[in-house]
């Protein structure tokens, strides 16, 4: 087999774009978010300062092994999820790593940083990090299912288990997307998609008025801004995906960024209307809305 | 000294006897060191500017001042515009504001705050208490001077100081810390015993290891 060594330096670059990209667009939602509460919010380079910060800061102290390992698997969920699918379709530079199967391997990274993160917090010992990582796992997993029924009408739909097929597939016109030949598996996802982006109303996890802060109470300095690394290119990471899988995916930047924006506001416009749920609601909620969407999806296809 | 804290053997619910010592197994017992910064100035600028412009406050009130910090998340002041947020943990967080008076019971609290942050980290005095015990000088349990326990890089003064006079000092602060000139981390550090001396005599309940992070 042949690999073709420039890819890595072009995944590197994609991995530099979009954790810039993501960084900028986490601050603009929050700054959004602040605006619906009449505040002005953050500044838009904030969380540069914030990294910087915490990468700078001059003590940390670590409970064990795991709990060093806490942030990087999470960071490797990220930047895994990111570099084995194609951002840009069409584009040699920008299709990094994707191979045929890497839509399997994509449902995995999604899930990895959330387990990696569970181990971490669970040897830093608070109660709250367990109480946190408790709750994380359980609304993630039933999240999940839809979303994996999802994915599994979709590559029903197209035969195929490769993320570049099925964008493929999709090209020519608006009404070719999956949101329109395939909608019940579009609305699984859609649903599954507000339960992993840690915004209202499933964002009990890490509620910091109740169990501060939930799952990296423990965690600090470099440990701290891996997480906030993590927390600028996951969202885009699995955006990407969604877009790849339901919305056509983009040929270009520019679109790529109108694309990434228009399915994170979906998350935000739901976020801050509706009030926070508990934990137990929130996996209600799923399986009596969600699921059932998810199992017609497969029925129909 | 608490029962609970003392050495002792214990039973496991499996019958194997161990032995437990609160103070040395919860606890680490070495004490802060000065800690540099960075070698190259410029890198050391650039992180003094981060410092600056990300301040975290630890959600932690200790008196009745602590009711002019809360408007700083309202729409009205909006603190958050100046990189100013809360959190929940003193992991993360590296300004401790003593908004207020501090009674002696609620010093033992605030020292291990401030010792479970990392280095460097901030302390500010808000109000007349922290500076001279305020309405309570003659209290026979609050302290009179803040900066005999805890290095204070800044104080606010008023009784109470408005939430613009907290944001005013915030931005002083900031001004202390892009000059490089708030290391109380590194004078706590540096005078450890003095600090540790001052804290015992007015904590007659000292049960905690010296240095808790």
């Amino acid at each position: 087999m042949q690999f073709d060594w420039m890819k890595i330096p072009y995944a590197l670059l994609t991995l530099f774009i979009v954790v810039n990209f993501g960084m900028i667009l986490t601050a603009l939602v929050a700054k959004i978010a602040a605006r619906v509460g009449r505040r002005r919010g953050i500044r838009i380079w904030q969380n540069y300062a914030d990294l910087f910060k915490n990468y700078g800061l001059r003590s940390s102290i670590t409970h064990g092994a795991m709990f060093y390992l806490g942030p990087v698997f999470r960071l490797t969920g990220g930047i895994g999820l990111l570099l084995f699918v194609p951002t840009i379709y069409g584009s040699y530079v920008f299709s990094n790593l994707s191979f045929a199967g890497d839509l399997i391997l994509a449902l995995y990274f999604i899930f990895f940083g959330t387990l990696g993160m569970a181990l971490g917090a669970a040897e830093s010992g608070h109660p709250h990090a367990a109480i946190g990582v408790s709750r994380g796992l359980s609304q993630v997993t039933t999240a999940e299912l839809p979303l994996a029924l999802a994915v599994f009408s979709v590559a029903l739909q197209y035969h195929t288990l490769s993320v570049t097929a099925i964008v493929a597939a999709q090209q020519g016109g608006i009404e070719h997307w999956t949101l329109f030949t395939n909608p019940f598996a579009v609305a699984a996802a859609m649903l599954a998609f507000l339960g992993s982006m840690m915004r209202p109303p499933f964002d009990v996890v890490s509620a910091p008025q109740e169990i501060p802060i939930g799952p990296p109470t423990e965690y600090h300095s470099s440990y701290l801004a891996m997480m906030q690394t993590n927390r600028a290119i996951f969202p885009i990471a699995k955006i990407v995906v969604y877009m790849n899988l339901f919305f056509g995916g983009a040929a270009s930047w520019p679109v790529f960024c109108l694309k990434v924006f228009l399915i994170y506001m979906v998350s935000v416009f739901i976020g801050v209307v509706f009030p926070r749920f508990r934990v137990e609601q929130s996996i209600r909620w799923f399986l009596i809305w969600a699921l059932p969407l998810g199992v017609l999806a497969i029925v129909l296809v | 000294m608490k029962e609970e804290l003392l050495k002792r053997t214990v039973k496991g619910p499996d019958g194997v006897e161990f032995e437990v010592e609160p103070l040395r197994d919860y606890y680490c017992e070495a004490a802060p060191t000065v800690m540099p910064g960075a070698y190259i100035k410029i890198v050391e600028d650039l992180f003094n500017w981060a410092r600056a412009e990300s301040l975290w406050i630890l959600g932690f009130g200790t008196g009745c001042g602590a009711i002019e910090m809360r408007p700083l998340m309202t729409p009205r002041f909006d603190a958050y515009r100046y990189g100013i947020q809360w959190r929940p943990t003193p992991r993360q967080a590296n300004l401790l504001v003593i908004s207020g008076y501090l009674s002696v019971k609620t010093l033992k609290r605030a020292i291990r705050a401030y010792e479970q942050m990392q280095n460097p980290k901030y302390v500010v005095g808000l109000g007349s208490c922290t500076i001279n015990g305020g309405m309570y000088w003659d209290s026979y349990n609050t302290i009179k001077r803040l900066d005999q326990y805890l290095p204070v890089d800044l104080y606010i003064t008023g009784c109470m100081p408005r939430p613009e006079a907290l944001l005013a000092g915030f931005d002083d602060l900031k001004n202390l810390i892009r000059a490089g000139q708030a290391e109380g981390a590194n004078q706590y550090a540096e005078n450890f015993d003095w600090y540790k001396a001052n804290q015992k005599q007015v904590i007659h309940d000292w049960d905690m290891p010296d240095y808790n992070w």
